[in-house]
């Protein structure tokens, strides 16, 4: 504790930038996402296609992923932007699939009948398609979220990895109670974060929540 | 009116689904479309907005020929309902009957009024405007689907298979509902099933269809139970199509004979008078049938509700058809059926052989005729 209390803006910092080294991927990967599992969601080969390259993407392993960046992208080995490219890559392998399978799952005959009432494609998968896909795209967000927040640490390697920066300072210094912090913390954002994310998708989705049944009268 | 010109339809993989269709749907009526399961009933209906467009052939809307205008505008100008709704699980119900009128640019507020109108319009209670569909039972969601369709007004209605989700009893009185609107608002009206008492029900005119999508009879639903073109359409039209097909034919002619009458509370003594040694039916104050007496029913006291006879169905000459008519003679206790007025008041009888002679009357007629 004492050694928290001495460090606290450090550490205060060091969330900050975890925070975002975590969330702006998230977003980005959303954002990439959406077009790419709509295409998945058109057909078996696009949809096999992309789940296999994202899957394949999934596997490379994290730090050499951080690694081979630079090379690839021209750009500094302790640049950030390694890092948020790294665990964009990540979120898209993961939410690719998410949004593919839900979109797959919007009811046929709802969209059959916002054809037929006249919207044109794009309005209708920006009211129909995409609003009935957001609970299980907020499902694969929540683990996209969650693993970010964890895999962040791993860029303390190199240099970024904002709370996992006291891993790797506690473990060279030797000082226990700021690895511990470090751990803690991790764990807590990681867990703050999956819970507001649970929270957003509720308030996204009140009609999700209905039960069939429970109001019926006939 | 919506006209099919040799329309067919060859799907990328050989399959014809719709085959050289010429057919023209009347302005302001029902159109039924029927056929087993397979004989391009939703194909048909689907190259009229355009969801579908055909291989050859022109479809003629109004006037116009669907192939020349835009699909996203034509479908806003054409209500329709498919089978389980097909509504929209993340809008409330007034947000699902108003997505036409917001699509069409109605400021909010409108197009929210349009939808309450619409509500009421086909039977919704005001409290559901705020449900979701998840929230209703499947009587209520095709309701909620009707509205929806006719919320901007379109002239022209395309239904396919709306009511097939739901228990007969919904079914039939989701039928006397669209049947109740359409006598009010005269839409040229496009109707898929693959029941053809459904079919009979509602249709002015009857399209029966087979596999292959070869337009198999086009009538009128009392020809096609008179008069099936050919083997596949009888097998189609299915059994008791005489009985059914008397539905389609006028009671005018038929006579409607005496009927006694006992008011309730009649002391015993008046109403064996009244009887004689035969039957007589009970009524109340404003003369509505409760039953029928015989005397050797009757107690002491006057003549009570709980010591009747049920009687069977009522013939309400206003409907006129001679089913009625048979039906209430063949289903009651006496022989002879009770005929009432608009208002459910006795005014006479009707007997089975009477009904018997009209028809043959018709049928002379006929021959006689062609
Ligand atoms: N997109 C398509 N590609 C290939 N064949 C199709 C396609 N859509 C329909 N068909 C075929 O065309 C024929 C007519 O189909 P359609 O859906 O119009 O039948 P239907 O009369 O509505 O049948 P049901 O009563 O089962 O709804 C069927 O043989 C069907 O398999
Ligand atoms: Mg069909």
């Amino acid at each position: 504790m004492s050694w928290l209390q001495r460090n606290l803006d450090f550490v205060l910092g060091l969330m900050r930038e975890h925070l975002a080294l975590a969330l702006i991927p998230v977003l980005l990967g959303l954002v990439i996402s959406i077009p790419l599992g709509w295409v998945a969601s058109r057909n078996r080969y696009s949809r096999a296609a992309l789940i296999t390259i994202t899957g394949v993407l999934y596997t490379i392993p994290s730090l050499a992923l951080i690694v081979i960046l630079p090379v690839l992208l021209g750009t500094q080995i302790l640049d950030p932007i390694n890092v948020v490219v790294a665990l964009t890559i990540y979120t898209v392998a993961l939410l690719v699939r998410s949004v593919a399978d839900a979109l797959a799952a919007v009811p046929k005959a709802s969209v059959a009948a916002a054809t037929a009432m006249g919207y044109r494609p794009l309005r209708r998968f920006l009211a129909v398609e995409l609003p009935l896909s957001v609970p299980v795209v907020v499902a694969g967000l929540r683990v996209a979220a969650v693993s970010n927040t964890s895999l962040v640490t791993v860029g303390a390697l190199v240099g970024v990895g904002g709370l996992g920066q006291l891993f790797t300072e506690g473990f060279q210094r030797d000082i226990p109670p700021e690895i511990i912090t470090g751990i803690v913390l991790v764990m807590v954002l990681a867990l703050l974060i999956d819970g507001l994310l649970l929270l957003v998708g509720r308030v996204l989705t009140p009609w999700d929540r209905v039960g069939t049944g429970a109001g019926r009268t006939s | 009116m919506i006209e099919f010109r040799d329309v067919t339809k060859r799907f990328a993989d050989g399959t014809v689904a719709v085959d050289h269709l010429n057919l023209v749907a009347d302005a302001g009526k029902i159109t039924v479309f029927v056929g087993p399961s397979g004989c391009g009933k939703t194909t048909s209906l689907r190259m009229v907005n355009r969801m579908i467009d055909p291989t050859s052939g022109t479809i003629i809307v109004n006037d116009t020929d669907v192939m020349k205008t835009n699909p996203a505008k034509l479908r806003r100008g054409i209500g329709y309902v498919i089978q389980q709704a097909g509504l929209f699980p993340h809008r409330t119900v007034l947000d699902n009957i108003a997505t036409v009128p917001l699509l069409l640019g109605w400021p909010k507020a409108k197009a929210r009024a349009r939808a309450a109108e619409l509500m009421e319009l086909v039977g919704l209670s005001a409290e559901m405007a705020r449900r979701y569909p998840a929230q209703l039972s499947g009587g209520q969601q095709q309701r909620v689907g009707v509205a929806r369709a006719l919320a901007a007004d379109p002239p022209v209605l395309l239904m396919d298979e709306p009511f097939s989700a739901v228990d007969p009893v919904v079914r039939a009185n989701l039928q006397d509902e669209l049947l109740r609107l359409q006598s009010e608002l005269g839409k040229t009206i496009l109707f898929v099933t693959h029941d053809i008492d459904e079919a009979i029900k509602l249709g002015d005119k009857v399209a029966v269809l087979r596999t292959g999508g070869i337009l198999a009879q086009y009538d009128e639903p009392g020809t096609l139970l008179a008069h099936p073109a050919d083997e596949f359409v009888e097998g189609f039209v299915g059994r008791d199509r005489g009985y059914r097909g008397l539905g389609f034919l006028s009671a005018d002619g038929l006579p409607i004979g005496e009927l006694a009458t006992v008011p309730l509370g009649t002391p015993s003594a008046t109403a064996r008078e009244i009887i004689g040694d035969g039957w007589a039916i009970v009524v109340d104050t404003d003369q509505r049938p409760q039953g029928w007496v015989r005397v050797g029913q009757l107690a002491d006291g006057p003549v009570t509700a709980d010591s009747l006879t049920a009687g069977g169905s009522l013939y309400d000459t206003e409907a006129g058809s001679l089913r009625g008519a048979l039906d209430a003679a063949l289903s009651s206790p006496s022989g002879l059926g009770v005929a009432v007025d608009a208002d459910g008041a006795v005014i006479g009888s009707v007997s089975a052989e009477d009904v018997l002679a009209v028809l043959d009357d018709a049928r002379q007629a006929e021959i006689g005729v062609s």
